[in-house]
């Protein structure tokens, strides 16, 4: 296997597993529209990191926690509804990105391969990033499982339960502004949320705890990784949409599959 | 011997400029039931926030017991129907709760039979009886209940606030709760609270409901207290509509204010 292909799908694979449980928090919370405004918003960290001269992955991490927090913010004033403020600043945090990289004439920037993932491009350092970013991701999400899932069944419970619910709510806007920044490489900033709630969507039908979801999202988003990157091989596609086609078919199948074990009615009331 | 769990006095909280509560007072003892009842928009709900520390009143003072376990049962539960939770995970989402003792607790409140079942699935006097099982699995010395029997059929209320006694009497603690309707807690409850937006009357309604300074106390509405519903605000007409009497309630000649 040449290297380009085995640097591409390592990093696939590690984006993967820390995808499925982060994107199931983000199915339960019901943060899809969040994760794609921070996502979009990639491209403005992307410019500004340019702009700068510092790596591009940090100005997209700083740049993701800076507009979470802006965005808590805006959200208490609660003068605009939630999908109204974050429809305002995924398109705007776009298009200044856009405005700006025009801007920088001297620079030469792959506009495609932001936008879309450039995966086939991964450098060993960047899978090292990658790697290191999943891993820390992922210990994060361990440690912090059961006063995720306390403050996403029930917030004011958990407060008065003793957790601190603020600090466990900005953690994990954390944790996604680290993935969108590890993810834009590999699908780019427009697919990045689909790689966070298709594999835990699949997954949903199937699982009966959240520990299932969580873990049959990883494996879900890992053979969507092969199957698009097999795909990108062998008929020469693009390889972060192939990925997401490949997610894509699972979560199709897994809708049209009879489910594994009959639970009582579980999504209805 | 009873101990003060918890103590609120000269309570006010404003929200955007509206006063939700004025002067509110508060105290919980252990082994004692109170209930908070009042028209909607009293500030009942309010005020258990600020008993529960949810919320910083602009002025007044809150005092708890130092280290107070508190066992909250709050308004709703909605849990996405995305996540896939049983009833079990979620009794075992408390710190150190085993198979055995989520069933343990449901069999507290009667409803083992749903330990398998996902939360989403049960039925309303079903995930009120899980609520106040996850509460108990806290070991409360208070146990805060808003609204306990929302959404529960009659007959299922009257064996709720039941249940809530037999578990004070079990376990010595205090608790405080939101209620709608005073007749379906008269036998039950120590004391009452009479709100809205600030306390109109307390007392205790077993001792005083034969007391002729009991009427002075609730007003208009005491001599048919078994059939109690509130006549501090508004009365509705056949179809249901509000309308409201031309003195604001908030002069409330009929009551003592503390």
């Amino acid at each position: 296997m040449p290297d380009f292909l085995l640097n591409a799908l390592l990093a696939g694979l590690a984006l993967a597993v820390v995808a499925g449980p982060l994107g199931s928090f983000v199915v339960w919370r019901r943060m899809a529209y969040f994760g794609d405004t921070l996502s979009h918003s990639a491209l403005l960290g992307v410019a500004l990191g340019l702009l700068l001269g510092v790596s591009p992955t940090l100005a997209v991490t700083v740049g993701c926690v800076l507009l979470a927090v802006l965005l808590v913010a805006l959200q208490q004033q609660r003068l605009l509804a939630s999908d109204t403020l974050l429809g305002i600043l995924a398109h705007s945090t776009l298009s200044l990105g856009l405005v700006t990289l025009s801007f920088m004439r001297d620079v030469r920037v792959d506009l495609m391969g932001y936008l879309f993932g450039d995966l086939l491009a991964v450098s060993s350092e960047d899978l090292a990033w990658i790697i290191g970013g999943s891993a820390l991701v992922l210990t994060l999400l361990v440690v912090l499982w059961r006063p995720l899932l306390a403050i996403t069944v029930h917030e004011e419970l958990a407060r008065v339960e003793g957790l601190p619910v603020a600090t466990i709510r900005l953690a994990l806007m954390l944790l996604i502004a680290v993935v969108i920044a590890v993810a834009m490489k590999i699908v780019g900033v427009l697919l990045i949320t689909s790689l966070l709630i298709i594999p835990a969507a699949a997954a949903r039908r199937h699982a009966r705890s959240p520990e299932q979801m969580a873990i049959g999202a990883s494996l879900l988003g890992m053979l969507a990784v092969c199957a698009g990157l097999s795909l990108s091989w062998y008929q020469d596609t693009p390889a972060g949409p192939s990925i997401v086609v490949g997610a894509a078919v699972f979560f199709l199948c897994s809708a049209l599959l009879p489910r594994f074990r009959s639970s009582p009615a579980s999504a209805t009331r | 011997m009873s101990e003060l769990l918890a103590s609120l006095e000269n309570i006010n909280v404003h929200f955007s400029g509206q006063t939700v509560l004025e002067n509110a007072a508060l105290r919980v003892k252990s082994g004692e039931i109170v209930t908070l009842i009042g028209p909607n928009g009293a500030g009942k709900t309010t005020l258990v926030r600020a008993v529960l520390g949810l919320l910083k009143p602009q002025s007044g003072n809150v005092w708890r017991k130092t280290d107070l376990r508190i066992g909250y049962m709050p308004q709703k539960l909605q849990v996405d129907a995305s996540m896939p939770l049983s009833v079990e995970r979620f009794l075992r989402l408390v710190p150190g709760v085993a198979r055995t003792g989520a069933l343990d607790a449901l069999a507290q409140v009667g409803a083992e039979r749903v330990i398998d079942s996902p939360l989403q699935g049960i039925s309303g006097g079903e995930l009120q009886r899980v609520l106040l099982a996850r509460a108990l699995l806290r070991q409360p010395e208070l146990l805060v209940l808003d609204e306990p029997v929302q959404g529960v059929d009659f007959a299922g209320q009257a064996e709720l606030y039941q249940l809530i006694t037999r578990l004070r009497d079990q376990y010595g603690c205090g608790v405080l709760m939101v209620s709608h309707d005073l007749h379906l807690v008269m036998n039950t409850t120590d004391q009452v609270i009479c709100l809205n937006r600030h306390v109109c009357c307390s007392g205790h309604p077993e001792q005083v409901s034969n007391d002729p300074a009991f009427v002075e106390l609730f007003g208009q509405g005491v001599r048919n207290l078994a059939i109690y519903h509130h006549h501090h605000d508004h009365t509705h007409d056949l179809h249901g509509s509000v309308q409201r009497p031309p003195v604001q309630s908030d002069d409330c000649k009929d009551c003592k204010h503390a």
